[in-house]
């Protein structure tokens, strides 16, 4: 019980003034991943199947490296905007911190261990 | 926050059954939700049964008969009855609706009416939106001016009015707001797409001054950015009106001012 007045409970602690760059930052990867996703797909596609020296091989070449890096880069920036936001809508409090940390964290892992292998494949 | 499953003190039981009226054969039946914060019961769901051939052909038409002739403990809000003032605004056959302007020949079979959803409850079918009009009053839903006042009025070309056009005419029934998921999941910090909507019509205002001010106090990721465009607020607004567009609408000059 509190005896807050209405419109305190509507105003709350105020806007945060925030929320533009993530929602921009999220349509943005979508666009990005139209484009993407069909072009890491024809050249995973290409190499899947390959012996292993021919696929590493394959990816020593500078176009499906790099569609596989910026693949991965914008699919991991799209996640974390993205379950951000679906955290933020189905939880609260503590958990809701955590998750977001978990994730957030999930997220760079995944890049990096991503990047760290193109990079061992390419040099 | 999100709830699956009601508490026990929601759950809606059966209720009880009224007389059918007797000596025509055009009746229809109706269940409608029933609690009262007086007697300490669960909600419950009566069942009644209206002459056709003596009612009206809206919704609102057999709740006053109802009323009058059957059960005058039933309580519900009601005043222009022509969808006008948006007091009735309940959940009919599963859409979020205005009573007044439904008409029965929509629908197929029973007709369920329910309180708008996800509302607290303050008897039958009157749901509490003391919020939802503090959320409203929040986003100042007047104009705003800085410019001296001039001596006879703002002026305002045809074409700025237009643009108000599909907004101005929302008559704050509640039906989209508490129709939206996201409004039920996070209503306490998420506007909804009735104060969005209004929102946008003082920023496209051509009139307004404070046009920076109000995209300031919404630019937040939960007051606006709750929206996922699920458009059930479009579905189901009884006006026709499009909040889901009008929001979308104000995310673009909150983009556009970014970049």
């Amino acid at each position: 019980m509190s005896y807050l007045t209405d419109r305190k409970r509507a105003v709350g602690k105020g806007s945060s003034h925030s929320g533009t760059e993530q929602f921009w930052g999220q349509a943005i990867s979508a666009v990005g991943l139209l484009i993407l996703m069909p072009m890491f797909a024809l050249t995973f596609g290409h190499a899947l199947g390959m012996p292993y020296n021919e696929a590493i091989a394959y990816y020593q070449h500078p176009f499906p490296a790099i569609v596989a890096a910026m693949t991965v880069v914008t699919t991991m920036v799209h996640f974390r905007h993205g379950i951000q936001v679906v955290i933020e809508d189905y939880s609260r409090g503590v958990t809701k911190k955590v998750l977001v940390i978990f994730c957030t964290a999930i997220s760079y892992t995944v890049l990096a261990v991503a990047l760290y292998g193109l990079a061992r494949i390419a040099f | 926050m999100v709830q699956f499953k009601l508490p026990k003190n929601s759950t809606v039981r059966v209720g009880k059954t009224w007389d059918k009226p007797t000596g025509t054969a055009n009746v229809r039946k109706f269940q409608i939700y029933r609690w009262s914060p007086d007697d300490g019961q669960n909600p419950r769901v009566d069942t009644y049964f209206v002459d056709m051939d003596n009612c009206g052909p809206m919704v609102l038409d057999a709740l006053i008969k109802i009323k009058n002739e059957i059960d005058p403990t039933l309580t519900f809000r009601r005043s222009c009855r022509e969808g006008i003032c948006g007091s009735c605004a309940m959940n009919i056959d599963g859409i979020n609706t205005l009573a007044c302007i439904y008409g029965m020949d929509e629908i197929k079979g029973d007709v369920k009416i329910y309180p708008l959803p996800h509302t607290p409850v303050v008897k039958d079918l009157i749901p509490d939106l003391t919020h939802f009009y503090a959320q409203h009053a929040s986003i100042m839903p007047w104009l705003e001016t800085k410019t001296n006042r001039p001596a006879k009025e703002w002026r305002q070309s045809i074409e700025d009015r237009k643009k108000l056009d599909g907004l101005y005419e929302c008559v704050m029934c509640a039906s989209c707001s508490t129709s939206c998921p996201s409004y039920w999941w996070n209503g306490d910090r998420y506007l909804g797409p009735a104060a969005l909507l209004h929102a946008y019509r003082w920023l496209i205002d051509s009139r307004d001054e404070a046009t920076g001010e109000r995209l300031d106090d919404l630019e937040d990721p939960f007051k606006l950015y709750r929206c996922h465009t699920i458009m059930n607020c479009a579905k189901t607004c009884p006006k026709g009106l499009n909040p889901a567009k009008a929001i979308a609408s104000i995310k673009k000059m909150m983009v556009e001012r970014t970049l």
